[in-house]
């Protein structure tokens, strides 16, 4: 049977379905780049309409160089997203190079209390932030680290996902690659850099897609430990402009501002689509 | 578990280990510690005295009606949320599996929403669906229908429920996907030849060997939906109106740091650890049979 003549009768419904969900997943990302470019009362004139209006270098300068106004002061969009910027950086290669190291100590060396270790960082799976948060923010308390970059980023660095998959890759480099490297007189920090990191590329890039979402999206953890608006990171500056109904909001910034948001991290996933999927279900095993 | 070849190194290991147990020390085991310690204590109004009560807190808690009507929210509002982030992203994959041209097109869109923080997911709908201005909220209008989260709770159920499925679509849609590919081609070509419809080929093969697949999801979809959905929440309808929309990380944080009814706050926390054990157990079980089968 040829499948070609096949599909093309029966192919018209999986791609109606299809494009049902593609309405589904892009609408309200349209509708938020729209109201980006209308002016406020464009935007407040029910129904909003659904083409670009003309205010789209006006409303994102301002939301780029001026930021929200009303009973919350923001900084200027391009301040929100360095921060963001600075705490996903960190946050991505702190747990990336703190994980790589533990996997390796983990699995080339022997002494006593490895395992200890090993389930000791296994366990914090079970303790996302949200279930810790008091105590949590108590202990950042005491350490002074309230309104720092440290504060932000820090309690998030410890990572056992990374560990397990970076673990999980190790175990699988042949033995005979670590004996050549032993009889060359490599030790195992010239062990490390020279084979181990290059051989792990495809994970390091992996890992990278979703921890760099992971920390650009944090929301509950810097609402707590910034109380200063200067270190406000984007997502949570854009829930802090939408008014409580004292003070109307300034839709038009409110969704320039959004629109900025989203561009870092749909680009990385776009760019690096193949090692996201390979991420995603890697990290997940 | 360990390699063959190792290297020799006595102090090596210890330092390499030193800054991820160095964090998990400081900011996982002391805070969880904490609040199982604070769990077991009553502090007096003033701060002035501690005593210990045992389990008192829990018990305080967990015949507290108010959690009680949380605890039942919560599970409403994960079950839909897991139905309405599964079933989509199962009939999605299923026909992403059938198209050749688009493909990549379709699966880049679909995959969107994973890269969106939930806050921001929030934003999103709150802006479609607010009464005065959204689009959405305008359309039902049109149709008659009686919408106001801002005033119904209800309403407000459904706009975070809709909200929060949005966002997971997309990562159930990849591991459905996957799931699909690993599908051995064979067996539905035999099946195909057999005379079997496209509906009777999903009902009789494909679902019944994603089934793996959809209870992992299953759990993940819980997880997701009682922890990382704070933001969601938050954004959208600050758990209002009158607590409607109050799920239990919401309550936790909300007696916590809000109300600083510091004991039962941390009862909260210890009760909520308790739940993440176990549904990761069950999700490490899952992984278990994963290799059996």
């Amino acid at each position: 049977m040829n499948p070609q003549t096949l599909g093309a009768r029966t192919n018209w419904l999986p791609h109606a379905v299809l494009w049902i969900g593609v309405f589904i997943t892009a609408f309200p990302l349209w509708v938020t780049f729209v109201a980006s470019t209308l002016t406020p009362r464009d935007i407040a004139q029910a129904p909003m309409q659904l083409y670009p209006g003309g205010e789209f270098l006006a409303n994102y300068a301002e939301a780029w160089s001026k930021g929200a106004t009303g009973t919350y002061l923001s900084p200027p969009a391009s301040t929100l997203l360095l921060n963001s910027l600075i705490v996903a950086l960190i946050v991505t290669f702190g747990k990336i190079s703190v994980s790589l190291i533990s996997a390796y100590a983990v699995v080339f060396f022997k002494f006593p209390g490895r395992m200890l270790f090993f389930w000791m960082i296994f366990i914090t799976l079970m303790l996302p932030v949200e279930v810790r948060i008091l105590p949590t923010y108590q202990v950042v308390t005491d350490l002074n680290l309230i309104n720092t970059y440290t504060g932000l980023t820090l309690p998030l660095i410890a990572s056992a996902t990374a560990t397990l998959l970076f673990r999980q890759f190790f175990l699988t480099i042949p033995d005979e690659l670590v004996e050549a490297a032993k009889i060359d007189g490599a030790g195992p920090i010239r062990f490390f850099k020279d084979v181990v990191i290059p051989l792990s590329r495809t994970n390091i890039a992996a890992l990278f897609v979703i921890l760099f979402i992971y920390g650009w999206n944090q929301y509950l953890w810097p609402l707590l430990i910034t109380t200063s608006n200067s270190l406000d990171v984007i997502v949570v500056s854009i829930k802090k402009m939408i008014g409580t109904g004292a003070e109307p909001t300034d839709w038009h910034i409110v969704m320039s501002t959004t629109v900025l948001a989203l561009i870092p991290p749909i680009l990385v996933i776009i760019v690096m689509q193949k090692s996201f999927v390979k991420g995603l279900t890697d990290t997940e095993k | 578990m360990q390699r063959r070849v190792i290297f020799n190194n006595k102090l090596l290991p210890y330092l390499l280990l030193a800054p991820q147990l160095a964090v998990t020390l400081v900011f996982f085991f002391w805070p969880a510690g904490q609040a199982v310690y604070m769990s077991v204590l009553q502090q007096d109004a003033f701060g002035q005295s501690v005593t210990f009560v045992g389990l008192d807190n829990f018990k305080e808690v967990l015949s507290d009606p108010d959690y009680r009507a949380t605890l039942w929210r919560t599970i409403i509002f994960s079950s839909a949320v897991a139905i309405f982030a599964l079933v989509p992203a199962l009939l999605f994959a299923v026909m992403a599996e059938r198209v050749v041209r688009g493909a990549t097109f379709y699966r880049t869109v679909l995959v969107l929403p994973y890269a969106i923080a939930p806050a921001v997911a929030g934003v999103l709908w709150l802006f479609m669906f607010s009464p005065s201005i959204g689009i959405v909220a305008y359309g039902l209008k049109k149709l008659g229908v009686d919408w106001n989260p801002k005033l119904d709770g209800d309403d407000a159920m459904i706009l975070v429920i809709i909200a929060a499925a949005w966002k997971q679509i997309s990562y159930n849609f990849l591991f459905f996907l996957a799931g699909l590919q690993s599908i051995p081609k064979a067996l539905l070509e035999a099946a195909s030849i057999d005379g079997a419809g496209e509906w009777r080929k999903f009902r009789t093969i494909i679902f019944p060997l994603l089934s793996p697949t959809t209870f992992f999801l299953l759990v993940v979809n819980i997880v997701y939906a009682f922890f990382d959905t704070y933001g969601i929440i938050d954004t959208v309808t600050s758990g209002g109106p009158a607590k409607a929309t109050e799920i239990l990380v919401y309550k936790v944080y909300y007696d916590g740091v809000i109300a600083l009814n510091l004991g039962s706050s941390a009862a909260q926390s210890v009760i909520l650890m308790a739940i993440v054990i176990v549904l990761t157990a069950i999700q490490f079980r899952y992984v278990e049979k994963k290799v059996h089968y």
